[in-house]
C-alpha cells in the first residue's frame, strides 16, 4: 500500500504545514472544489488532527482517501476526488 | 532620522491603536492615518443588534475622536500600495512612509456562494437590522445558523448568536415552536477542539442541533433549502449564515497576498512578505490566528514597539506570540473566556456569570481603554 501510494501520480500538492487546525482540512476542501473528478490531491500537514479529520471528512463527502505517508515532522495525506 | 513618517492604512481596532501608541510614545514622528470611513465601528456589538438589545448607532464613534491629536487623519480610500517604495496611493494622491502599516481588514463576499445573498447575517449594520426585522416577525419554524466559508471574523460570533437566539426565543415564548440547527464546516462546533468540548454539551442541553461537515455549497431561497458540498440538504424557515470573507488585497501589489487576498505577513514580526518597513495586522493578514479585534489589539501593541525599534530608534525585538483573548457569550447571563496563543490552546471554563459581567463591562469600556492603547 505504502509503495503504491508513493507511486501515485499527484495532480496537486497543498502545503498546509504550520497551518492551524482546521487549516489543512479547509485547504483540502477548497482544492476539491477546484478539481475535476479523478484528480489526486496531496495535503502536507504537520497537524496531528488532520490524520483523523481528513479521512473522516472524505468518508462523509464521498471522496476517496488513498492513505497517509509519514515524513519527518509532517504527513502527506492523499485524496482522490470522487464526486 | 529627524522626523520619521508613519502611515497607517485602516481605522479599525488595530490601526487605531498603532497610530495612537506611536504618536504618544514618539512625539517626534509624523503619524498619518488613512481610513475609508469617518466612523469607527465596534464590530463585536453587532451581535446584539438582531435581538434589539443595542442599535447600530450606539456602536459607532467618529474616528477622529479616537485618535491622539498628533495623528493626522485623512478620510480616503487606498487604491494601491507599492511595497517596494513603501508608497500608498489614494484618491487624493500618493504618500510614502518610513513605516507603512496595513490594517485594511477583511471584506464579505456573499456572491461566492450561489443564493447566499438571500440569507441573513449580522456582520454589517444594515444586515443586522434586516435580521432584527426578520426575527421580530418570526413566529416559529426551523432556523439554521452557521458559516458559509472559512476563515471568517470572530470565530465565536455565530455560535454566540445561536446560543443567544435560543435564549431570546425562550423569553419570547417561541422556543417550543422553533427548531434550531447549527451547521459547521468542521467535525465539531468550533475550530478549536477544547472550546468545542465545552460548548457542545451546552448546545445539546438546550436542544440546539449540530450538523458537522456541512460546507455550504448553495442556497436555494425559492425552495428555502441550503445544500452542502457533502451532499446534504437542510430546509429552513430562517437562515443565518456568515458570508465568506476575503482580504483587501486589490489595494496591494502582486505577490503580496494569497488566493484569498490575505496579506502574507510574518506571524511574529508582522512584517509583510519580506519588505522592510511594511507591516500588516488584524483581519487583513494570512496569520493563522483568529480574525478578531483581540488579535489585532495584541498585534498592535507589538507592532508599535517594533516600529519604535525600527525607524524611530534602536530597540528590542518584540514579537507577536499569537495571543488572543476573547469572550464567548452563551445566553442566560453566562459567558466563558478564551485565552490562547500559538503554543497554548485555550482551556475555557464552563460558562459563568463572572465572564458574562466582564464581557458586558468590556463592551462599554472599549472606547476608553482599547483605541487609545491603554490596555
Amino acid at each position: 500500500m505504502a509503495v503504491e501510494l508513493q507511486d501515485t501520480k499527484v495532480d496537486r500538492t497543498i502545503d498546509a504545514r504550520g497551518s492551524y487546525c482546521p487549516g489543512p482540512l479547509m485547504e483540502l476542501i477548497r482544492a476539491i472544489r477546484e478539481s475535476r473528478i479523478g484528480e489526486t490531491i496531496e495535503v502536507l500537514s504537520s497537524d496531528s488532527g488532520s490524520k483523523r479529520d481528513i479521512p473522516k471528512w472524505c468518508e462523509k463527502a464521498g471522496q476517496q482517501f488513498l492513505g497517509i505517508i509519514d515524513e519527518t515532522g509532517f504527513a502527506r495525506l492523499v485524496v482522490r476526488k470522487g464526486r | 532620522m529627524a522626523s520619521p513618517q508613519v502611515v497607517v492604512v485602516g481605522g479599525g481596532t488595530g490601526g487605531t491603536i498603532v497610530a495612537n501608541l506611536i504618536a504618544r510614545k514618539h512625539p517626534g514622528s509624523n503619524v498619518t492615518m488613512i481610513s475609508r470611513d469617518a466612523g469607527h465601528l465596534y464590530q463585536p456589538g453587532l451581535l446584539y443588534v438582531p435581538f434589539g438589545w443595542v442599535g447600530p448607532e450606539q456602536l459607532v464613534r467618529p474616528q477622529q475622536s479616537l485618535l491622539d491629536r498628533r495623528v493626522r487623519f485623512i478620510q480616503d480610500t487606498a487604491t494601491a500600495i507599492d511595497p517596494a517604495r513603501r508608497m500608498v496611493r489614494t484618491g487624493g494622491g500618493e504618500m510614502s512612509a518610513d513605516a507603512l502599516v496595513l490594517a485594511t481588514g477583511a471584506r464579505l463576499v456573499p456572491d461566492e456562494v450561489p443564493g447566499l445573498s438571500a440569507a441573513h447575517h449580522f456582520y454589517t449594520p444594515t444586515a443586522a437590522l434586516r435580521l432584527r426585522q426578520a426575527l421580530a416577525e418570526f413566529r416559529g419554524g426551523h432556523i439554521v445558523v452557521g458559516v458559509a466559508g472559512v476563515p471568517y471574523k470572530c470565530p465565536p460570533a455565530p455560535l454566540e448568536f445561536v446560543l443567544l437566539l435560543e435564549w431570546a426565543l425562550r423569553r419570547r415564548g417561541l422556543r417550543e415552536k422553533t427548531k434550531l440547527t447549527y451547521v459547521s464546516p468542521l467535525p465539531r462546533a468550533f475550530p478549536i477542539e477544547s472550546v468545542a468540548d465545552v460548548i457542545e454539551p451546552v448546545m445539546e442541553r438546550r436542544g440546539i442541533g449540530l450538523a458537522t461537515f456541512f460546507n455550504v455549497e448553495e442556497v436555494d431561497p425559492a425552495k428555502r433549502v441550503v445544500r452542502s458540498l457533502e451532499g446534504e440538504e437542510l430546509s429552513y424557515d430562517l437562515l443565518m449564515l456568515i458570508p465568506p470573507h476575503r482580504g483587501t488585497a486589490p489595494v496591494v501589489a502582486d505577490g503580496v497576498a494569497d488566493r484569498g487576498d490575505w496579506i502574507h505577513t510574518d506571524r511574529e514580526t508582522l512584517q509583510v512578505g519580506g519588505y522592510e518597513g511594511i507591516y500588516a495586522l488584524g483581519d487583513a493578514t494570512d496569520i493563522p490566528v483568529s480574525k478578531s479585534g483581540s488579535a489585532a489589539h495584541f498585534e498592535a501593541h507589538v507592532l508599535a514597539e517594533r516600529i519604535a525599534g525600527g525607524p524611530l530608534s534602536n530597540g528590542s525585538d518584540p514579537r507577536y506570540t499569537g495571543k488572543v483573548m476573547c469572550f464567548l457569550e452563551s445566553g442566560d447571563h453566562q459567558a466563558t473566556v478564551l485565552s490562547f496563543d500559538y503554543n497554548h490552546p485555550p482551556h475555557p471554563a464552563a460558562p459563568n456569570f463572572t465572564a458574562f459581567a466582564m464581557k458586558r463591562l468590556f463592551n462599554r469600556a472599549y472606547w476608553h481603554l482599547v483605541p487609545p492603547g491603554r490596555v
